[in-house]
């Protein structure tokens, strides 16, 4: 197997709450070439963002506890870094760009005291920048993501900016540094369709031109069939499907993966679809063996008491559903 | 003027004093007068109410203002603290702390303070602005500390900055206790929000954050709380100022209240009524400073 950037294993991660926890995380499991996007796919609360931010390790002043599991980046474990080192991690390898814009920016700083902030932490101390010589950085930070007008935007507050100036300095912020892998958590999500498409056309392109892995998140299937090369389902927790992106939509197999392609309002033919019945469930108290199983039409006795395993169906394609186990295959536990 | 006081004597006094006219033609009386700079007569101190006020308001004053650092200083980085490290021990012992403080009435503090420190320890005085044998420094604020260190009289501003420690405390501790609270909650639920995550993802130090990111835009409410408490702390101070023998305004207006000194009491009031005002004038405007939505949202209305 060629070498991986990024190869989350096994991560468990429940938050403290009142009387008790929940259980949000069950076993995740992924992981990012050089140079590859990755797709994430799930519905809304199924731990996408809480992986991420447990890559970034920014949960620190949250509730969230994690339990078990190994984050390898460039094989170092990031669970395993003190505080200058994952400073280091944040400011040269990785970055984040948050699903709202409006809520990611600091409502009482201007934009260029925001800039400015990342510019002095990303650059590092080694180096002392002139105040042209950051105005320039900041200024041009801001031209790349296309922004008309950049140096009234850094006067501006964020509350003067629209929402898709908003999302493009916040690109602009989390591509100051040079980094390896950047995680895009719902770009646009918040903006019309017209804007969102733009986004991500400048988001595909600015990866392409530094060469950067991107994971992508986004209830979009449409912008994660055309810019990713691998795609992952998530549910409840977990992956339940890994495969080649076009694999993934050609040949669904998980059937919570085919419901939610299935899910994809098409314009002529059969309209909107049903979708998959039920809810995600309570993480306080989570169904026992496959998360999905209350929710599933195939479900079989071994579903309710035992957590299906990362089935390996190519070279392309795993998932974690016990139809497609084959006899003589090695249930590991 | 006394029970035994004649009859004509006190109709002369309540016509001389307007109190026979019906009660918003006193007020114009009263009202005129003030505009003039004039707040009548103390019928205790036989001085005009001004004077009296301005010889006594600095002393407090002094009080106030370090009392007021020390609430704002103190109870804002306790608040950051209880926050950042929520429900673990400091939070609990800053809570406790912080109830301690509420509940309990300044004259407490005062009397504990000084049995224990001046009592027991014999470590601070006990009484008054400065140690009778030094000399006050020349008026000029009227502020002792200040006073001294503007004229470079060091030996008397440790001694008055002796004298101040346990009236300050005193008087601070209960106000420092809800701004910490308030900071606190302020604090607790910006800590979630995701521009603290993201100003985490960019690899700014947590130190940094903490005391900037999160901080400006979590001051609001206690700014708000401040500017009431910098006049709550003019006026509360009676108690404090009785115990520490400190001749101050408070305690004026205390005894002016006792003894039905009527002008005395309108004065007092005017006084703390202004800093009311100035304190909240001033947390609005210091809002402004700190969270430009303030300003911009008002002016983009036209």
């Amino acid at each position: 197997m060629e070498k991986s950037l990024l190869e989350v294993k096994d991560l468990n991660l429940h938050y403290v709450v009142f009387g008790g926890s929940l259980k949000v995380l069950d076993g995740v499991n992924f992981r990012v070439g050089f140079k590859e996007n990755i797709g994430i796919v799930g519905e809304t609360g199924c731990g996408k963002t809480t992986t991420m931010k447990a890559i970034m390790r920014i949960l620190g002043m949250t509730t969230a506890k994690i339990s078990k599991g190994e984050i390898l980046f460039k094989e170092r474990d990031v669970l395993k870094m003190n505080e200058a080192e994952v400073q280091k991690f944040r400011r040269r390898e990785i970055s984040m760009i948050f699903q709202d814009p409006t809520a990611a920016l600091n409502p009482v700083f201007s934009i260029k005291s925001q800039i400015y902030n990342v510019i002095k932490y990303s650059q590092g101390t080694e180096k002392k920048l002139t105040k042209k010589e950051r105005k320039d950085l900041a200024t041009k930070a801001l031209s790349d993501v296309m922004l008309p007008d950049p140096e009234r935007v850094l006067e501006n507050y964020p509350i003067q900016l629209s929402g898709g100036m908003r999302q493009r300095v916040c690109i602009a912020m989390a591509l100051l540094s040079d980094l390896d892998l950047l995680i895009a958590d719902e770009p646009g999500t918040s903006l019309d369709v017209t804007i969102q498409d733009q986004i991500l056309e400048l988001l595909n392109e600015l990866v392409r031109k530094k060469g950067i892995s991107i994971i992508l998140i986004s209830h979009a299937l449409g912008i994660i069939k055309n810019i990713t090369h691998r795609t992952y389902v998530m549910y409840a927790g977990f992956m339940i499907e890994a495969a080649k992106t076009t694999e993934l939509f050609s040949n669904p197999l998980h059937p919570y993966s085919k419901g939610l392609i299935a899910s994809v309002p098409t314009l002529v033919g059969r309209g909107i679809s049903n979708g998959i019945p039920g809810h995600i469930p309570n993480y306080s108290n989570p169904p026992l063996g496959c998360r999905f199983h209350p929710r599933c039409s195939y479900t079989m006795p071994i579903c309710k008491v035992e957590k299906p395993p990362f089935l390996t169906v190519s070279d392309t394609h795993q998932v974690a559903c016990w139809l497609f186990k084959k006899e003589g295959d090695k249930i590991g536990k | 003027m006394g029970t035994q006081a004649p009859e004509d004597v006190v109709e002369r006094l309540r016509v001389e004093m307007h109190y026979d006219k019906p009660i918003f033609i006193q007020y114009y009386y009263w009202f005129k007068n003030v505009l003039r700079g004039n707040l009548g007569i103390s019928l205790v101190t036989k001085h005009p109410v001004l004077e009296d006020i301005s010889e006594l308001f600095p002393a407090t004053f002094e009080i106030a203002l370090y009392a007021f650092i020390f609430i704002a200083v103190v109870g804002t980085a306790i608040g950051v603290f209880s926050a950042r490290y929520s429900n673990s021990w400091v939070d609990n012992l800053g809570r406790i702390f912080a109830y301690f403080g509420i509940v309990t009435p300044q004259f407490v503090f005062a009397i504990m303070g000084m049995l224990l420190f001046c009592y027991v320890f014999k470590i601070l005085p006990s009484m008054g602005r400065l140690d009778p044998t030094l000399t006050y420094p020349a008026k000029i604020t009227g502020l002792i500390t200040i006073d001294a260190l503007l004229q470079g009289n060091f030996i008397v501003f440790f001694d008055a900055l002796k004298h101040l420690i346990l009236p300050v405390l005193s008087v601070g501790l209960g106000g420092m206790a809800q701004s910490t609270r308030i900071t606190r909650t302020s604090v607790y639920n910006n800590m979630r929000k995701d521009f603290i995550a993201a100003a985490q993802s960019y690899g700014v130090p947590d130190r940094v954050i903490m005391f900037r990111d999160l901080l400006k835009v979590s001051m609001n409410p206690t700014v708000s709380i401040l500017g009431l408490q910098f006049a709550t702390t003019l006026s509360n101070a009676f108690l404090v100022e009785l115990i520490f023998n400190w001749p101050g305004f408070a305690r004026y207006g205390m005894t002016a209240m006792l003894q039905k000194d009527l002008n005395a009491i309108s004065g007092v009031v005017l006084t703390v009524a202004i800093f009311v005002m100035l304190g909240n004038i001033f947390a609005d405007i210091v809002n402004s400073f700190l969270d430009p939505r303030v300003y911009l949202l008002s002016t983009s209305k036209e």
